[in-house]
């Protein structure tokens, strides 16, 4: 057994941050990722059509029941929150969480809850603290968390936030952030050391 | 690791990784939406997973429960809890115009077609509290259509029926509503369609003239009557493939021949059996017409 999903969440500042990290990603990334990145309301799919430009991963906008395909990056679409179902996603209009909707913490407990510590959250820059609650739920099943290093953020708020709800996070500046993820792709679970909770 | 339960974002509040058995917690689930079905008749066993589970743990918690089998006790023995969590179970988050765009390209590429037709009849499914039933209302009386339509709007929840029947909305969103209308092709000035009293917006009531509010249950109810047009925009994403199926052949049945079935935006036929008995009309919108 080894990692099965990569959850990704950010606000402010994320659209750079995210060209350079899935940019750092080979074609042939082994993971789905999913990705919440707050926006708009009405904001149409420009998100994806920008961030496809960036990265050789395919890159589509979540719709209701798609089934998770390895080295697809999923966008959840603007005004719906993202649930992570066994193999698929769904999709929910819930009402915002933390005045989010996607909501990142939403998004990140359902990836933890259904994929326990096959899970690797990610928390990149942003002016809120949406994501760090669901990453500690990541961690509380035994999965990764990775954070990136707020001195290296646009918006340090988000980052911040997640480090301190997860002491035990990985903290890497951007650009290390791509390296990792393929590195933890490619590592079988039985060769982690199981820390005691 | 100490992580505040009540802080959690309400999908389960044990949080000890070493204890957490989501096996365990799947049979309890099942349990409890087995006994709720046998025994209230509502049936949620085919609804999808995360987010009813997600559900289930806010009222667990609000109720300072610590188990979806404590959650089953006291929802078997005590049918005001069964009231409330069926109000947590049914989504009723919904706005005026939602998705602007949707009304926008209903009126450009579906009222030309309704113009054909001498008598008009619209199942609006999963209503909720008629937020977008009287959007319709109000979409068909501008189109010079609603004298001749008659709105069939059904959701499987009383209580929010009744809040449709009122059409009483809350002031503070009519600012949000307004900017919607005009961005969905309004033709008036929205305000003219509300007056405010009983604190908030009480809509015109002769835009419910035509229609006909009742309760009807998509999982376990059949077909009731032919259709020209069924509205049925972000419900069907909260049940599982199997069940979505199942609705869509409901629908298939209960729509006329080049009848126009309306998603939500994020939704999609693919993978239906019925797929490929429609047209879709004006992509990126999810309007289908049934050509077979």
């Amino acid at each position: 057994m080894s990692y099965s999903i990569v959850a990704m969440g950010t606000s402010w500042g994320g659209l750079a941050a995210l060209t350079k990290l899935l940019a750092g990603l080979p074609a042939d990334f082994r993971l789905p990722v999913v990705l919440v990145q707050h926006r708009g309301k009405d904001s149409e799919g420009l998100l994806g059509e920008l961030l496809q430009d960036a990265t050789p991963l395919q890159v589509c906008e979540a719709e209701d029941k798609v089934s998770l395909t390895p080295g697809v990056v999923y966008v959840a679409p603007a005004n719906y929150h993202v649930l992570i179902e066994q193999g698929y996603l769904s999709l929910s209009i819930e009402e915002p969480v933390r005045f989010s909707r996607p909501s990142i913490d939403v998004m990140f407990a359902s990836a933890a809850d259904t994929y326990l510590s096959a899970t690797i959250g990610v928390v990149l820059t942003g002016a809120n603290e949406d994501g760090s609650r669901g990453l500690a739920q990541i961690a509380a099943r035994g999965g990764k968390a990775l954070v990136q290093d707020p001195k290296t953020a646009e918006i340090p708020i988000m980052p911040s936030a997640a480090i301190k709800a997860v002491p035990s996070a990985e903290v890497l500046p951007l650009e290390r952030l791509a390296p990792r993820l393929l590195e933890l792709s490619q590592e079988p679970t039985s060769a982690r050391v199981r820390r005691a909770v | 690791m100490a992580v505040p339960i009540a802080a959690g974002p309400g999908t389960g509040g044990d949080l000890d990784g070493q204890s957490f058995k989501p096996d365990l917690e799947r049979i309890e689930i099942e349990l409890l939406l087995e006994g709720i079905f046998r025994h209230y008749g509502f049936d949620f066993r085919s609804y999808a997973y995360a987010s009813i589970r997600r559900r289930l743990w806010k009222r667990i918690e609000e109720e300072g429960l610590s188990s979806v089998s404590a959650l089953q006790e006291k929802v078997l023995h005590e049918p005001e809890m069964m009231e409330k969590l069926l109000l947590d179970l049914s989504i009723n988050v919904t706005a005026m115009f939602r998705d602007p765009g949707f009304y926008q390209t209903f009126r450009e590429h579906v009222v030309p077609l309704l113009r054909t037709y001498p008598f008009i009849r619209i199942w609006h499914a999963g209503c909720s509290t008629g937020e977008e039933v009287y959007s319709m209302a109000i979409l068909l009386r501008e189109e010079g259509l609603y004298e001749r339509a008659r709105i069939y709007a059904t959701d499987i929840n009383e209580v929010v029926l009744q809040r449709a029947k009122a059409g009483i909305f809350p002031l503070e969103r009519m600012q949000e509503y307004t900017e919607n209308y005009i961005r969905a092709g309004g033709k008036r000035s929205f305000s003219e369609y509300y007056t405010a009293k009983y604190g908030g917006a009480l809509f015109d009531q002769s835009l419910t003239k035509n229609v006909v509010f009742s309760q009807h249950n998509l999982v376990t109810d059949r077909s009731f009557s032919e259709f020209n047009v069924i509205l049925c925009r972000n419900v069907l994403i909260y049940f599982d493939k199997t069940l979505q199926s199942k609705v869509h052949g409901l629908f298939y049945d209960s729509l006329a021949m080049f009848g126009v079935l309306v998603l939500g935006s994020k939704e999609t036929l693919r993978f239906m059996a019925h797929e490929d008995c429609y047209q879709q009309i004006a992509p990126p919108e999810k309007i289908f017409r049934k050509v077979r």
